[in-house]
């Protein structure tokens, strides 16, 4: 008896030691995205949640100071170039280190919207770079990546719920 | 020694301190400034997470002081700005979580973990009470022990 509950014990302690203590479930997910007003980084005009109606999106939060996104973004630009939309979410950055590393890296965004000092962010309960919310044609956040966007990622879960959302969506335009 | 002892009290008091991340807020009421202590304590950083909002020199944690403060000083009450904070960060920014299904393990799991401990001490205890069953002794073994306390009667 004192083993099974020994062996009970290794098993809960295993399987809380595997979990990552950084990947915290966004509360947003199923909900309207929030509602922001948010300047370009081009200096081209402001974006707001509108944006997300009639279409599917990625919103991925990236800076220059974040080494995970530079990372990351060899994923986000295969995606782009397969033509699914990507917003770039500027999170706590300097517009000129911005403009510049995209400059330098490449720029698969359709837009990217700059958010200086953080403030949106923590609307979108955004805690660090880089996060990617999934959001469907009405506007809901239906899925959020902690950490950078990678192959598994991609395969297993996001294909699988783009596909999803477009048939949501074909289905709700007719 | 003394001296050591001193120096080593004297470094206990400085982490005192370190760091008072508080210092750039000015508050209407000491009510407003208890509570905004009160929150920071409570709130979870989520970048460092050992550490509470008021503790951590984290850049968002800098952030939400500054959210929180302004809420305050906006009127709003201790329960909305957690809800606030709830509806974007989740439950997981609360160190006093509240008590539903997907964290009934977590409140749940150490009364648990107790009451599993008390039943084998308790079998534990039981079993050792069990006296064996033959405490007769025989009368050749009487005779020893009678032997043996009288010997060390003589040592003394």
């Amino acid at each position: 008896m004192p083993l099974i509950v020994f062996m009970l014990l290794v098993v809960v302690l295993a399987i809380g030691l595997t979990l990552n203590p950084r990947l915290v479930p966004s509360p947003l997910i199923g909900k309207p995205a929030p509602q922001f007003e948010l300047p370009l980084l081009n200096g081209n005009g402001v974006l707001t949640q509108e944006t997300f109606k009639g279409n599917v999106t990625l919103l991925n939060v990236w800076a220059s100071w974040c080494f995970a996104c530079r990372q990351e973004h060899e994923a986000i630009k295969w995606l782009a170039n397969k033509g699914v939309r990507v917003i770039g979410f500027n999170y706590k950055d300097q517009v000129a280190d911005a403009t510049q590393w995209l400059h330098d890296l490449g720029n698969p965004y359709t837009a990217v919207i700059s958010d200086l000092d953080g403030r949106a962010g923590i609307e979108w309960g955004v805690y660090g770079a880089p996060e990617t919310f999934i959001i469907d044609h009405r506007g809901i956040i239906r899925d959020k990546r902690i950490g950078p966007v990678d192959e598994v990622y991609i395969r297993e879960r996001l294909m699988p719920l783009l596909e999803q959302l477009h048939k949501e969506m074909q289905a709700s335009t007719g | 020694m003394k001296k050591y002892i001193l120096i080593v009290c004297g470094l206990l008091l400085t982490t005192q301190v370190l760091a008072d991340p508080v210092v750039t807020f000015k508050f209407d009421t000491p009510e407003r400034e208890a509570l905004f202590h009160k929150l920071g304590n409570e709130l979870r950083c989520l970048v460092c997470q050992n550490q509470s909002i008021a503790d951590s020199n984290a850049g968002l944690a800098k952030d939400l002081r500054t959210e929180i403060y302004e809420m305050i000083e906006a009127g709003k009450s201790e329960s909305q700005i957690i809800d606030f904070m709830v509806a974007r960060y989740g439950d997981y920014v609360l160190y006093r979580p509240p008590f539903k299904l997907q964290t009934a393990l977590l409140w749940l799991g150490p009364m648990l973990v107790f009451l599993l401990g008390v039943f084998f001490a308790l079998k534990l205890i039981r079993g050792q009470r069990k006296v064996p069953a033959d405490t007769e002794i025989s009368a050749s073994e009487r005779a020893r022990l009678h032997d043996l306390q009288a010997q060390s009667r003589d040592l003394k």
